[in-house]
């Protein structure tokens, strides 16, 4: 799972370049910093590569491995 | 959504995770491969000590890592670091600078610090510019950009600032962008084992004054993906010509050099010699 | 803490450079940090040898910028450290300083004066840096400065200066000259009993990410790296936890006002000053360093003849002994400036004493070269 923490964000879109299987897009919502966020569009076609995690320059992302 | 799991890193910061950097700036992507790479190493966050110069990447470690901290003039952060150094030599000691203050107020500590092959890791972070103070031309910067100091254009070739460790005496060196996260954490790794002077470049992006030099004002994936169109891998780069190589970024891990005697130890073998006189 | 120096007692023919090296030696520093100058080389010759001899370290710097930060970073790796230099040297580590200032750091810088400005004349005594250390570095600051006259002198009070930085949390000068610093004569060594050692207040255990680790009045403790204290240490404007706040003008003026009263209250401890013959004077001569050495003769010369004169000398130059001078003012009818530049201590002479006495500027004859006793006795003559 992608948790994503949306009022860290800056909104510098680097997470979305970098999916491999593009399952990020900004909402269209703003959040507190007033930009637009990532949000996940098809959790299922996740990989668990964490590159958004890694990518993120405001450790804004947490890929969850084990879920219960 | 509530956000319930604490970032795998967060265990390393003093409180909340909080840069205040420009949106995509390359800091934070350096920020956690420098965590990453002592997480996995699995070494005590309480063994390492950061000194950090003057200029954006000097917000990597201070004041945010939860860890002695040491935050100097600009330019400066090899020379405390060595002093440091050797007298704390049990420390492992990170320097987080930028090119300016690597190469420009900071060269001849660089150098010097390279050629005594004292054991000290340099993270230079490399935007090719002098972010914090608005744009102005560094060593690094590109013959014939236009900067806020180069309106013209620039008129001095930039350093190749992992050649120049190299030339000066870098026993351990690694140039990486930020495209390439995971190997940058792997060298950081590397250079935090490497017993001597570590030196690791990192070409990462200031989106606001570069990418303004490169009209790419504010877009960081379009100088993300610049960095991975013109990487080139050393292996590769070694039998590539002159030509080929125009305007290539050279990444890998550059030199590796053991049995140098490192500075602390050499300290260690003086003192025995001086009380056996 | 006890040095640990001989038993028997022991008294060696020293230049004073080398003095002052023994007496850091003998205050425990560990860490000596140094680019080659005239006319303090000689400091950085002798402890190259022996900083290996008791287990210190010995670092020849590529400028003295490198060598003001390398001490400051000892210093934070729990020892103490010391570098020596001249006029330009000190010019070049001002910014530093500044920062060892406001980190708090424990230090102690050696300037054996030449001729100035810039390259100036490397073998002449000058004491032309007197104020550089105190209003050098920019920004509002406090220090202590030494002024030695004898290489006995070199070698006492380097070991106050080392103890004063530890205690204080402060860069301590010692302003020598060349003069001072190539002479030769004798030093007694202090017995073992004879010599107290101050040792910095040591934060113990990491108190919590506000710990209390700088701007006390009273000194804070220090958080030496590598013991997991989690030091927070910047030369930026900072709160007592060391995080920084460049924009709150409370937190400024707490940063400069604390730090300065760090040194301030203390100074019935830190400030030295050395009186003679002031009992019944009418004059009295102020001079410090090499030059005290003239005036004292003079003085001596002068009573012989029945001329009710005394000399006051700052033994501590800084923090000024503001209110010893404005006492003394108080008692003399004038007070009579000799030292060896255009006058550089005497406009601070001539405030404390706040018009009470007579204040006069006498220089040498020829700056740089040493005063004769005439022109001392004769100056005394016309104003007594």
């Amino acid at each position: 799972m992608i948790q994503i923490n949306k009022d860290a964000c800056k909104g510098c879109g680097i997470c979305i370049a970098m999916c491999p299987v593009k399952i990020l897009e900004f909402s269209n919502d703003l959040n507190k910093q007033g930009v637009h966020f990532p949000e996940v569009t098809d959790e299922a076609k996740c990989t668990k590569c964490e590159n958004c995690m890694i990518y993120c320059p405001d450790f804004a992302m947490v890929v969850i491995k084990n879920e219960k | 959504m509530k956000n319930t799991v604490e970032h795998p890193l967060k265990k390393y910061f003093r409180g909340e995770i909080n840069y205040t950097t420009c949106p995509g700036c390359g800091n934070g992507i350096i920020s956690q491969s420098i965590l990453r790479a002592i997480d996995e190493l699995n070494i005590s966050f309480d063994q390492f000590a950061f000194v950090s110069g003057i200029g954006c990447s000097g917000w990597i470690p201070s004041p945010y890592f939860n860890t002695d901290i040491l935050h100097v003039t600009h330019g400066r952060s090899v020379a405390f670091a060595t002093g440091l150094k050797l007298a704390a030599p049990q420390l492992k000691v990170i320097i987080c600078a930028g090119d300016g203050d690597t190469s420009a107020i900071g060269g001849n500590h660089f150098i010097h610090a390279a050629r005594r092959n004292i054991d000290l890791t340099v993270i230079c972070v490399n935007n090719e510019i002098f972010g914090m103070t608005g744009g102005q031309v560094a060593p690094t910067t590109p013959y014939s950009s236009k900067t806020t100091t180069t309106p013209y254009g620039s008129i001095e070739r930039p350093f190749d600032l992992s050649n120049l460790s190299i030339a000066a005496g870098a026993t351990f060196v690694a140039r990486w962008t930020t495209y390439q996260a995971r190997s940058l954490k792997n060298s950081i790794k590397k250079a935090i084992e490497h017993k001597g002077f570590s030196f690791i470049e990192v070409i990462s992006q200031c989106p606001v004054q570069y990418g303004k030099v490169v009209g790419m004002r504010n877009d960081s994936v379009s100088m993300l993906m610049h960095y991975k169109e013109c990487s080139v891998n050393i292996r590769k780069a070694k039998n590539m010509s002159e030509d080929e190589l125009k305007d290539k970024i050279i990444v890998g891990d550059l030199v590796e050099k053991k049995n140098v005697p490192e500075l602390t130890d050499e300290i260690k073998r003086l003192r025995r010699e001086a009380k056996r006189k | 803490m006890k040095s640990s120096v001989r038993k028997e007692h022991k008294a060696e023919f020293l230049q004073g450079n080398i003095a002052c090296a023994e007496g850091a030696i003998v205050a425990g520093c560990k860490f000596f940090a140094g680019y080659p100058i005239t006319p303090a080389s000689e400091i950085a010759h002798h402890m190259s040898k022996r900083m290996f001899e008791k287990d210190g370290t010995f670092i020849q710097t590529e400028d003295e910028i490198a060598a003001i930060a390398n001490i400051i970073g000892a210093s934070w790796g729990g020892v103490k450290s010391m570098t020596a230099t001249s006029g330009p040297g000190i010019s070049l580590m001002l910014e530093n300083i500044g920062l060892a200032v406001v980190t708090e750091t424990p230090c102690v810088i050696v300037n054996v004066q030449r001729g100035g400005p810039s390259t100036g004349s490397p073998t002449i005594a000058f004491q032309g840096d007197m104020l550089q250390p105190k209003f050098g570095s920019h920004g509002e600051y406090q220090i202590i400065a030494l002024a030695p006259s004898s290489p006995q002198e070199m070698f006492d009070f380097t070991i106050i200066a080392f103890n004063k930085a530890e205690k204080y949390r402060v860069p301590v000068f010692i302003l020598a000259d060349a003069l001072v610093g190539h002479m030769r004569e004798r030093v007694d060594f202090p017995f073992e009993d004879e010599i107290i050692l101050d040792e910095r207040k040591k934060l113990e255990t990491y108190q919590g990410i506000h710990q209390k680790i700088f701007l006390d009045e009273n000194v804070a403790p220090m958080p030496i790296f590598g013991k997991g204290l989690k030091a927070n240490i910047t030369g930026s404007t900072h709160k007592e936890d060391g995080f920084r706040n460049v924009s709150d003008p409370q937190i400024m003026d707490n940063a400069i006002r604390k730090l300065s009263n760090k040194i301030l209250k203390h100074k019935d401890d830190i400030i030295i000053v050395e009186e003679k013959y002031l009992e019944d004077a009418e004059v009295a001569i102020f001079s410090y360093g090499l030059v005290y050495r003239a005036v004292l003769e003079t003085v001596n010369t002068a009573r012989s003849e029945g001329l009710k004169v005394g000399s006051f000398r700052p033994i501590t130059v800084w923090p000024f002994p503001q209110e010893q001078i404005e006492e003394l003012s108080k008692k003399v009818k004038t007070i009579v400036v000799c030292e060896n530049n255009l006058g550089q201590m005497y406009p601070f002479v001539k405030a404390a004493a706040n018009g009470n006495a007579k204040v006069i500027f006498l220089p040498p004859k020829i700056l740089g070269a040493l005063y004769k006793q005439e022109e001392i006795l004769n100056k005394i003559k016309e104003v007594i």
